[in-house]
């Protein structure tokens, strides 16, 4: 496969106005990836899937990352003169990163066999807008996967023909893959009238 | 099977023919979650308009242990005998999945013997995987007990030899980060090239009793028809795939391990129905086992470790990676995600069979119940690994 530099400007070529960028990876594979903006995701799935040298047909892995709210410390040097005398200084910048959730493509080419290209795709935060496009009608073998990570992420994903809980139970409310969930200490736990019972007892019954 | 029309979520309406004659309501039926077809608690929304199936959404999740959570609280090495439970059919095909993702985050690389030793253990898998599937393929067809019988006695001499190599028969919890637990144990070459030798005529014979016979062919022929479009689009793999003529093993094109060293064929189908699904399997039983005499021949003396890998206080450094194996039920992958702890950020499963029911609905579509049964074994699914 061609290098990603490479797929990226193509893409920005052939989607006016996506922007996609690089995303590093640190570890030992080195495997980098391209992260989306929402808007324009749809078209560049489109683009991926159907370009002659590309033609990405097959997305083997759909997830979600949740990350949460960090704060990001970065050193760099900086060159400062003390006492007029030129000094290089290690100085500690903190950024304060707000949390979103991921959804996270591994995409394969079956017809050219190669692969894999990752693609992201963040949600503003992880409270009130959890929201990414749905990559379902370009590649059918997400339609489970989103639903897997919509229910246990919590990521709305837009478009998505049929987004219900897949593995929990329809009633459950909260999202158990998300790294802030805790667990209730009953899972059987089931309200009853007991307590209403008794404070209408206790009020029938003046002491 | 309880047809409740106050509470259906289905629009019911009578069917009107052509001639103006109403045929009948369509009846709602839940197929499981305790069904002998199932394959374990797996349970399918059905509407029937008599005999045929209308609309079909598959139910699960009542196996659903949250295995990536655990995963993501355990340390690397502590998952490493819960990815047995995965697929308990194939416990060390997800031992290696788990092991290649991991030893690319960590850039490890197991010594010549264990890599042999993986490719034997995963091709006797896959051996086992198959032979039972077509037995209990045959069982929901009305073939009952015999097949399954004949297939279940030739899996039992695999699992023997997993027995005396890891001490488990299925939960076998035999890789370790570069490489493997522990090493063969004296004789059982032996014993393993007498089962690769003896297995030819079991299938020969399974063959003969099956591959031909006319109950067989008028159950499966043309259906669950899959077409080679919907299929790549709709991420199947494995057997599955290939039975619908898209030529992609995993082990051809990643060669991952030492799979180039092997000749073997991939065997493709030609109509993607249920009959191909079978004949597929069978096929990749026969490659399988020309692999499996090449390794039992060619593995060299040797470590079984690489000896730069910690299984104590295992930190690999941060990053992420994705490793991906053609497992016995289609590509079984592993997506890490590590923050330099010695726990992983991220832990993910991607489940072959899971994602090989996506289309279920497509392939029952205006079929008979019964077929529905012979549709869903033919997919392989394994609900250990689809509700995980």
């Amino acid at each position: 496969m061609e290098p990603l530099d490479q797929i990226k400007a193509r893409i920005e070529a052939a989607v006016p106005g996506a922007s996609v960028e690089i995303v590093l990876n640190a570890g030992a594979d080195g495997q980098r990836s391209l992260l989306m903006d929402n808007p324009h995701a749809l078209a560049v799935a489109r683009f991926l899937r159907d370009d002659p040298s590309l033609r990405l047909d097959y997305a083997s892995n759909v997830t979600g990352v949740d990350w949460l709210d960090a704060v990001i410390q970065e050193k760099r040097k900086v060159k400062q003169v003390i006492e007029g005398v030129e000094r290089e200084i290690e100085e500690t910048t903190e950024q304060r990163r707000p949390g979103y959730l991921e959804a996270v493509y591994h995409l394969y080419s079956m017809e050219l066999k190669h692969g894999p290209l990752i693609l992201r795709l963040r949600t503003g935060n992880r409270t009130d807008n959890p929201r990414v496009p749905s990559l379902t009608p370009v590649w059918r073998g997400a339609e489970f996967q989103e639903r897997e990570a919509y229910d246990l992420f919590g990521i709305t994903f837009e478009g998505h023909p049929d987004l219900r809980r897949i593995l929990m139970w329809d009633e459950f409310k909260h999202f158990p893959m998300r790294k802030d969930y805790v667990e209730p200490n009953d899972y059987e736990y089931e309200p009853t009238p007991h307590d209403e019972v008794l404070e209408k007892t206790k009020r029938h019954y003046p002491a | 099977m309880i047809a409740t029309p106050e509470s259906s979520q289905y629009e019911l309406r009578p069917k009107r023919l052509a001639d103006g004659s109403v045929q009948g309501d369509l009846l709602e039926v839940s197929m499981g979650p305790q069904h002998p077809s199932t394959h374990g608690v797996f349970r399918m929304d059905v509407v029937l308009d008599g005999e045929r199936v209308v609309k079909l959404k598959p139910v699960f999740g009542y196996l659903h242990r949250n295995h990536e959570k655990i995963g993501e609280n355990t340390t690397y090495l502590g998952s490493m005998p819960y990815t047995d439970r995965l697929d308990y059919f194939c416990s060390l095909t997800n031992n290696w999945a788990y092991a290649l993702a991991v030893e690319k985050l960590a850039g490890l690389q197991p010594p010549e013997r264990a890599e042999y030793i993986r490719v034997i253990a995963a091709e006797l898998t896959r051996l086992q995987n198959h032979i039972s599937l077509v037995g209990f393929l045959l069982q929901d067809m009305g073939a009952m007990g015999t097949p399954l019988m004949y297939a279940f006695r030739e899996r039992e001499k695999i699992l023997d030899l997993f027995e005396s190599l890891t001490g488990a028969r299925m939960m076998c919890n035999y890789m370790r980060f570069g490489g493997c637990r522990c090493d063969l144990p004296p004789g059982w070459l032996e014993q393993a090239r007498q089962v690769a030798d003896e297995f030819p005529r079991f299938l020969d014979e399974f063959e003969a009793l099956l591959s031909e016979n006319e109950i067989l062919l008028s159950r499966t022929q043309g259906v669950g028809v899959l077409s080679r479009e919907l299929a790549v689009n709709a991420s199947i793999t494995g057997p599955m795939l290939r039975a619908s003529g898209v030529n992609y093993d995993i082990r051809k094109v990643d060669k991952y391990g030492i799979y180039d060293r092997f000749s073997f064929r991939v065997p493709l189908g030609e109509h993607g129905d249920v009959y191909d699904r079978y004949m597929v399997r069978i096929l990749e039983m026969r490659e399988s086992l020309k692999i499996l005499q090449a390794a039992l021949r060619e593995i060299p003396e040797g470590l079984i470790l690489d000896p730069k890998a910690k299984l104590r206080g295992f930190r690999p450094k941060p990053g992420e990676v994705y490793g991906r194996i053609e497992a016995p039920k289609g590509e079984l992958g592993f997506y890490l995600i590590s923050d330099g702890s010695p726990k992983p950020y991220r832990y993910r499963v991607r489940p072959p069979s899971f994602i090989n029911l996506t289309i279920l609905e497509d392939l029952c579509l205006g079929h008979h119940v019964a077929d529905v049964v012979i549709i869903l074994g033919s997919v392989d699914i394994v609900m250990g690994e689809v509700d995980r």
